[in-house]
């Protein structure tokens, strides 16, 4: 099934962009702080699934809105990562602050 | 095998599409050199630093020119990322990881501490005013 988004159980599932990095960055941002403003979960998920490629410009994305969640107490997860992924989360120290799948 | 030795530059405008092309075309580029897929996401990774860097802080999102450098000789691969933009004071300073001059943009201060993870070695050469020149090297094939 296709979704940008989707809410299950007090849970908020980000579809990440194709290639995540300051060109979508931008436009990710806006997105997911309208949606965790409409939808005040309790988690949020970001998946990985259809994303090839991170940069450090992801990273600054994924902790402002780790940031903007756990405010409210939440919990912050990301799933679905590709090795290349994977090794920026490692390297970046993302790893060591939100649940990895 | 006969020795491998193979050159290009690129000139393109900074604006963050570019992003994407910058980065997908020097993958393109080395791939004559057969690279693992980790090389190739190394490579790839490093360049869209060093580019978004150009952008985002050498021209701090106004209009200007990025280059790409890039040679091959046998199994080496070099690459350099020019702005003409406004350059860095202190270098050792902005390499440090988690340094930012731009935290309202929310960037991370990873960007250096990639290309170095990612890449063999980073040199850095800038001057306030007139620009900055990022050249990275990685050795293909030894793991
Ligand atoms: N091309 C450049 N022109 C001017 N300043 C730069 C350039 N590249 C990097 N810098 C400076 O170095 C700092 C660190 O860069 P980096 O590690 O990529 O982190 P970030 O991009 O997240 O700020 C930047 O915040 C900026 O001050
Ligand atoms: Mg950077």
């Amino acid at each position: 099934m296709d979704y940008k988004y989707k809410k299950e159980y007090g849970c908020l599932i980000l579809k990440m962009p194709a290639e995540l990095d300051h060109h979508a960055a931008e436009f990710l941002k806006e997105e997911a702080d309208g949606l965790i403003l409409r939808y005040p979960v309790r988690s949020l998920v970001f998946d990985f699934a259809d994303t090839s490629f991170m940069d450090s410009s992801g990273i600054g994305v994924i902790i402002g809105r780790c940031k903007n969640v756990r405010f409210g107490g939440g919990y912050v997860k990301a799933v679905h990562l590709n090795e290349q992924i994977r090794r920026v989360f490692q390297i970046s120290g993302l790893r060591k602050i939100m649940e990895v799948e | 095998m006969e020795s491998l030795k193979n050159e290009m530059k690129m000139e393109f405008l900074a604006a963050s599409s570019n992003e994407g092309f910058a980065r997908v075309a020097v993958g393109a580029f080395v791939a004559g050199l057969n690279p693992t897929v980790d090389e190739l996401a190394d490579i790839k990774t490093a360049v869209s630093e060093a580019v978004t860097n150009c952008i985002i802080h050498g021209y701090e999102q106004k209009e200007g020119h990025i280059w790409i450098q890039c040679s091959i000789e046998g199994n080496k691969v070099e690459i350099s990322v020019m702005d003409v933009g406004k350059g860095i004071a202190d270098i050792a300073q902005a390499r440090a990881p988690m340094f930012t001059t731009k935290p309202e943009l929310e960037r991370s201060g990873m960007g250096f501490a990639f290309m170095e993870a990612f890449m063999d070695t980073v040199d850095v050469v800038s001057e306030p005013r007139k620009g900055t020149c990022v050249t990275m090297r990685k050795t293909i094939g030894e793991g």
